[in-house]
């Protein structure tokens, strides 16, 4: 039977979400409109992806994320020749492979889009890992432009006064930076507005990843993955708003038709740490075949955590604490218990967990957030060794191995 | 040497070492983590400042708490904390450095059972008002944090007196530095090693007299200068290998410098007696020669190897950095052209706690050796 004469599966079809196409769509203007900036005059900052993007966006200026940059090289399977490079550069190869791709793209024009445009500066906010700070050294001194640092105080256990007034004052010389760079004033208002569509970005966000507590679950982690590429890259925009709006209505009408994301949805999973952006399609479709959904994750819901903390009416004056205290900057045991609330809310019967070996403080930690899932709970963990964007590291036969082992004890 | 023992007791056995420190003096031991750990004030308050580099056995606990891609400094301190190997400690001091360490302090805080638990989150940027300010406050909050913990006031008196002593071993061990710099071989490598890991560990005033009987007598020993000894400068994190200086030294190298964590980097910097003490510590932490895992610029590590290699008139530099050691692997390409662009060849050794010995670093130790 030829290609041709295959029947359309309607089935499948219907379950397809239909934003996906704008907002590739979305994004392709995005990287078009950054690589174009010098003929447009506009300047390109490379931020991290929990920086503070606000001030950016007040000040017209492109924010690009190399660890979008790098999510893209991973998924395009880029990423092994890449991290090889970053060797042959002196690299380790234990290190963050985001950071390697990164910075063996840089001297070729490598990567899916043939690079990144030239940065103008360099925003980078440790509050993610200590990590970034190595990597846009590695850059600063490459690219030789200013780099901003935003130096947020671990919150073990709390966060301090002392940090608190630490990270206010340091917001004050961010914006310095900026109109330094810039050559302009920044106009507080309209940071304040691009503040309030931030916030109204990440709430939209949060409620398009709340469509999942239904059973069935209109989506899963995997569309979760792709759908964040704008909370991360253009969160402070109208861009955000509107399509997000879509998406949760796109959402609203699945559950209300009983469309799931996985065909009879047998099995609610949490997934935890980075995606593994070049075998995305096929764990998809491995936990699939099992009737498992991966309906929540606490990757993608990192970029509106701490919305508690911000406050619309001072926004600037919020954003050291909301900047502060998101996932990846507080303690394992607070990270235990906010994977505890998501298990609830979402009704999840295990936990996937990937032990990152490019990612130590996402991965560093996980163990004992397992156990204390086990202990509160009762809910097993399945642990998959990978890393994010070199395939090198993985393998599928043993993978799919422990895949097909958990889910039967979970059936059983 | 006859001086050396005392330092090379404590190697032997550090842990007992601080039994019965503990025992004799009945005062408190307050484990550290990296040289970032504000020392002077656990002295001020009259306590053994004891600083963990590794673990003493295999690894078989810890690893229910960290993957096997963590370094083996904070594999192993975490399995000798789980295996009570670390009983003697009142409490721990958990400064903010790199991303391992950073999480190895929650693991430690939900797991291990050695007393108190003092994290001293620093700032990550140093050459900022802002950032010295947050340093001073972090400072202020360690001292009442010490203080409850240790239940032992600490007065400015208490702070001058520890900066003080803190201050005569830093000139001391810089006097060491200087003569083993003019005449290498005058100290042996693994009599550095001795000494400087007794640093961290040894009652810090009887450290003080047994190090200064030493340096007096290596300055007046007239040792021949090992003139045809290849000048070698190490740079990098943790040492706790003491084998690699008998390596350096039969490949015909002699060590005339180091920056390392465990070396220069934690004895060098001298604090300011006329200042509020707390002011003047903190201030000693911010500008003294940087971590990786800190930043005082883009090119401020390289800037200063350079000097630091170059006043130590030295051949080569030999990196030590342990395997999964995020911010050293992140500056070493930097470095490294840094240092060739100096006309200075370096070599570089990556260690996993345990397998200094397997010959390897030998056979590259004389290829280098014979390079220069
Ligand atoms: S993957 Fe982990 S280590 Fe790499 S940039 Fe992100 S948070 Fe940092
Ligand atoms: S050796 Fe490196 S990774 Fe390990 S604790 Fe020290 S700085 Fe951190």
């Amino acid at each position: 039977m030829s290609n041709q004469d295959k029947p359309i599966d309607f089935e499948k079809e219907r379950r397809k979400i239909k934003s996906v196409k704008k907002m590739k769509d979305i994004m392709t203007h995005y990287y078009i409109d950054a690589k174009t900036a010098g003929e447009t005059g506009k300047k390109v900052a490379w931020i991290t992806s929990g920086g503070p993007v606000e001030p950016l966006i007040a000040m017209d200026v492109i924010p690009v994320y190399p660890e979008n940059h790098g999510a893209m090289i991973g998924a395009s399977k880029m990423g092994v020749d890449l991290c090889e490079k970053a060797e042959g550069m002196g690299y380790s190869g234990d290190l963050c492979t985001y950071a390697l791709a990164d910075i063996a793209c840089s001297p070729v024009d490598g990567g899916p889009i043939g690079g990144l445009p030239k940065p103008d500066m360099l925003v980078c906010c440790n509050n993610i890992c200590g990590t970034v700070l190595k990597w846009y050294e590695v850059q600063a001194r490459y690219y030789d432009v200013p780099l901003f640092i935003l130096d947020t105080p671990f919150c073990h256990t709390e966060f301090s006064a002392e940090a608190q007034q630490y990270v206010r004052r340091q917001l004050d010389e961010y914006l310095v930076f900026l109109e330094t760079a810039c050559g302009r004033t920044c106009d507080r208002d309209r940071l304040q507005e691009v503040g309030r569509l931030s916030m109204a970005g990440q709430r939209l966000w949060q409620a398009v990843l709340d469509t999942t507590v239904n059973k069935p679950a209109p989506m899963s982690a995997f569309d979760a993955f792709f759908h964040l590429a704008l909370i991360v890259t253009l969160r402070g925009t109208q861009t955000v708003i509107d399509y997000y709006t879509e998406l949760l209505a796109e959402m609203q009408t699945r559950v209300a038709e009983g469309i799931s994301a996985v065909p009879d949805e047998q099995h609610r999973l949490l997934w935890d740490n980075l995606p593994i952006w070049y075998r995305t399609k096929w764990l998809s479709e491995k936990f699939a075949s099992h009737k498992a959904c991966l309906v929540a994750d606490t990757y993608t819901s990192a970029w509106c955590g701490s919305l508690q903390y911000m406050n619309e009416d001072d926004f600037l004056g919020s954003m050291a604490e909301g900047y502060s205290r998101i996932y990846l900057n507080i303690g394992t045991d607070q990270m235990a218990a906010m994977v505890l609330g998501m298990i609830d809310k979402y009704a999840a019967e295990g936990l996937v967990m990937h032990s990152n070996r490019s990612c130590k403080p996402y991965s560093l930690g996980q163990y004992d957030i397992a156990r204390i899932v086990q202990e509160q709970r009762g809910l097993p963990t399945l642990i998959i060794e990978a890393n994010m964007t070199d395939a090198r590291s993985f393998s599928e036969s043993q993978v799919e191995t422990r895949i097909d082992a958990f889910m039967e004890m979970l059936k059983a | 040497m006859d001086v050396m023992q005392p330092f090379y007791d404590i190697c032997a056995d550090p842990k007992a070492y601080a039994r019965r420190w503990k025992a004799r003096t009945g005062g408190k031991v307050v484990g550290t983590l990296c040289s970032y750990a504000p020392e002077e004030l656990i002295l001020a308050a009259g306590a053994l400042g004891f600083r963990l580099v590794g673990g003493s056995g295999a690894i078989s606990k810890a690893d229910a708490h960290l993957q096997a891609y963590s370094c083996s400094l904070v594999r192993g301190a975490l399995e000798d904390a789980l295996s009570h190997r670390l009983d003697f400690l009142d409490g721990t001091i958990f400064p903010h450095t790199c991303d391992s360490i950073q999480r190895l302090s929650d693991i430690w805080r939900m797991n291990a059972h050695t007393g108190f638990h003092l994290d001293v989150v620093l700032p990550v940027k140093l050459n900022t008002a802002s950032a010295r300010d947050y340093m001073t406050a972090v400072m202020r909050k360690a001292r009442s944090g010490l203080e409850n913990m240790l239940e032992k006031a600490i007065s400015d008196d208490d702070l001058r007196q520890a900066a003080d002593t803190y201050n005569r071993i830093r000139a001391t061990m810089k006097r060491l530095y200087a003569i083993r710099r003019e005449r290498p071989g005058a100290i042996a490598g693994r009599d550095m090693h001795a000494i400087a890991r007794a640093a961290m560990v040894m009652d810090r005033h009887d450290f003080l007299a047994d190090l200064t009987r030493v340096v007096d007598q290596v300055a007046d020993t007239e040792t021949a200068a090992r003139g045809d000894a290849k000048r070698i400068f190490l740079s990098g994190g943790v040492c706790n290998l003491p084998d690699v200086y008998g390596f350096i030294e039969a490949a015909g190298g002699a060590v005339v410098g180091d920056d390392l964590c465990t070396g220069s980097r934690q004895l060098m910097g001298a604090i300011d007696l006329k200042d509020d003490p707390i002011d003047a510590i903190s201030r000693r932490y911010s500008e003294r020669a940087v971590c990786p895992a800190k930043h005082t610029g883009v090119r401020t590590r390289g800037e200063e190897l350079v000097r630091m290699a170059k006043e130590a008139n030295a051949q080569g530099v030999i990196f030590l950095y342990l395997k999964f050691c995020d911010p050293h692997a992140f500056d070493y390409p930097y470095l490294k052209d840094t240092l060739a662009a100096e006309g200075i060849p370096t070599l570089l050794m990556e260690l996993e706690e345990q397998t200094a010995s397997d010959g390897q670093f030998q056979t590259r130790c004389e290829a280098f050796m014979e390079m220069l």
